[in-house]
């Protein structure tokens, strides 16, 4: 079983982004359970997305405190709030920022961390701050646990026509931009 | 056909399957994306039906009573404060004897405000006559719904049936979903064939003024055909596992039962969770298990009984309060054993979950842990103490 928690506040497409990995996911024919944490209901609030995904159908419907991997949508949540919380020993965790622009947090010897410009990926793409598709990218190249085709397989599910296009762009500049820093 | 679909999603098709001629809903808080996407799928011309937006949950109930009782298959969901603006209305469809069929989003009730997850809503709504389901995922609250409109359709029962999802945790989650095709809805669920209706060729009453001299045999025969309802029920779901290839019983579903010690007793998603820390108690050799109730109306006493009688300690949770007394479904679990032979040592009581509170595994845990001592009674799970000091002064 592998955890996914994602970071954002409501109406950064956080629901999509943990949505389009489930549907990933699930082209690959694994079975995963993708659902939302709200907090205050508003646009801006912090909130939550996760992905829980097995070989065989997911029971469990608690939230996710010791996740494999984290996606953190927006930074300046990482502000108040411990978003590394429960991060697994050799967890993984892409964060939508400038290299430069933030601290990385103090991790584990065997966790990464990625910091990616995924909002400056979407604008030249999509042409809004809307990093999902970046990050998601960056997550396939990151955590190699999907294929940047078994992504664009689900982007092409979830949009249509000029959407799918740019977006398919964005996924594939986030996940160039990780091989780049890692190799 | 196997689909990733959120749990409103999938319950949108499966009603579009079922070909209702009217739904009725109010578009707004509290309310799920079951009816917007009903909204849009008949807007598409999807299918062929009415769907009448309106300005208050008392308004969709009772525009889905006079549809029915027009007899015409109808739809309506909603939730929460919204089932509690419903709830005049929703007797009068048990007692009129039409069978509506809504799913509701199982949430808290106000106050304080809260729109997340527990059983208060729905719970506080036993006593309407609604035959009441609850689902443990999304498959299953697909496959009620099924289940609920060859049911309450059904000439011998004639009510309405209401199928619980919990909120959010099935609402807003995507999971793996096997689709029916319209065939094989078609093959188990007929066109909708009123035995009684309002014609203005054929003038009928319904719901009239009844006086002392036949209320109560009107009440009485409410209440038998709940009976009659459970004996149906399980026939339904043979017939349903013969088309789909599913099996539920559709009143109570055990979990590594058989040599338990110690059993948990729950309803909706939650069963989920309690099973997979029973498989990994069980790898530590403890002897637990799960016991879910599908059906809360009618209750299957009966059932419970053969399935409880042996365990030493049980574990009720509830995911609801009765203000002021025991927690509701306890307190039946319990009464399932008055009088009878044979009945566990200790019917311990828990309540956790309000209010969207997460049920963790620890939480599960912490309840087969407490079931080792003695019987508990409304024991709270995950309570913060500190919080219990705030003052207004």
């Amino acid at each position: 079983m592998k955890e996914i928690r994602i970071h954002a506040r409501a109406g950064q497409g956080a629901i999509t982004t943990a949505s389009l990995l489930g549907y990933a996911y699930f082209l690959k024919g694994m079975y995963p359970y993708a659902f939302p944490s709200f907090g205050a209901a508003r646009m801006g609030a912090p909130m939550n997305a996760f992905v829980r995904v097995d070989s065989k159908p997911v029971r469990l419907r608690s939230q996710i405190y010791e996740p494999n991997y984290l996606l953190i949508v927006d930074h300046t949540i990482m502000r108040g709030f411990n978003c590394f919380s429960g991060l697994q020993e050799d967890g993984v965790a892409i964060i939508n920022a400038k290299e430069g622009a933030i601290e990385v947090p103090k991790i584990k010897a065997k966790q990464k961390a990625y910091l990616v410009p995924a909002n400056e990926i979407a604008l030249k793409h999509i042409g809004r701050p809307l990093g999902n598709t970046a990050m998601l990218g960056a997550f396939c190249a990151a955590t190699k646990e999907l294929n940047l085709e078994d992504l664009n397989a689900a982007i092409k599910h979830r949009f249509d026509l000029k959407l799918q296009e740019v977006n398919i762009k964005a996924a594939k500049e986030g996940f160039d931009y990780v091989r780049s820093i890692s190799m | 056909m196997k689909e990733l679909l959120e749990g409103s999603l999938a319950v949108a098709e499966i009603v579009r399957l079922c070909k209702p001629g009217v739904i009725s809903a109010y578009p707004i808080t509290p309310q799920t994306h079951i009816v917007e996407e009903l909204a849009q799928i008949v807007a598409n011309g999807k299918l062929n039906a009415q769907f009448v937006n309106v300005e208050s949950e008392h308004s969709a109930a009772s525009t889905v009573l006079g549809s029915v009782a027009c007899g015409v298959r109808s739809y309506t969901a909603t939730s929460s404060q919204g089932l509690f603006l419903m709830a005049e209305v929703l007797y009068n469809i048990a007692g009129m004897r039409l069978p509506v069929i809504m799913t509701t989003a199982a949430r808290a009730i106000s106050a304080p405000i809260n729109i997340w997850n527990d059983h208060q809503d729905v719970v506080s709504l036993r006593d309407s006559g609604w035959i009441q389901f609850h689902a443990e995922d999304i498959q299953e609250a697909v496959d009620l719904h099924l289940i609920a409109y060859r049911l309450g359709e059904d000439k011998s029962i004639m009510l309405p049936v209401m199928v619980c999802i919990d909120g959010f945790i099935l609402t807003h989650g995507l999971e793996t979903v096997n689709m029916p095709s319209q065939e094989e809805v078609d093959k188990f669920l007929p066109s909708y064939k009123a035995p009684y209706k309002l014609d203005v060729t054929n003038p009928l009453t319904l719901g009239p003024l009844v006086d002392p001299e036949f209320y109560t045999e009107a009440r009485f025969a409410l209440n038998e055909t709940h009976k009659e309802a459970l004996a149906l029920i399980p026939k339904i779901t043979v017939e349903f596992s013969k088309v789909f290839g599913r099996n539920y019983n559709g009143l109570i579903e055990g979990y590594q039962m058989k040599d338990a010690e110690r059993v948990i007793v729950a309803m909706g998603s939650v069963c989920g969770t309690v099973k997979d820390v029973v498989d990994e108690l069980r790898k530590k050799g403890k002897k637990v298990g799960l016991l879910k109730i599908t059906s809360l109306r009618p209750f299957p006493a009966s059932y419970i009984y053969e399935a409880l009688k042996n365990i030493p300690k049980v574990a009720v949770i509830d995911r609801a309060l009765s203000l002021g007394s025991f927690a509701p479904l306890a307190a039946e679990i319990k009464a399932v054993f008055f009088g009878r032979p044979k009945m566990p040592k200790t019917i311990s009581s828990f309540v956790v979950g309000l209010g969207g509170r997460d049920i963790t595994r620890e939480s599960i845990k912490e309840i087969f842990r407490l079931l080792t001592g003695k019987e508990k009674q409304g024991e709270f799970i995950d309570l913060k103490p500190e919080l219990l000091k705030e003052s207004y002064e």
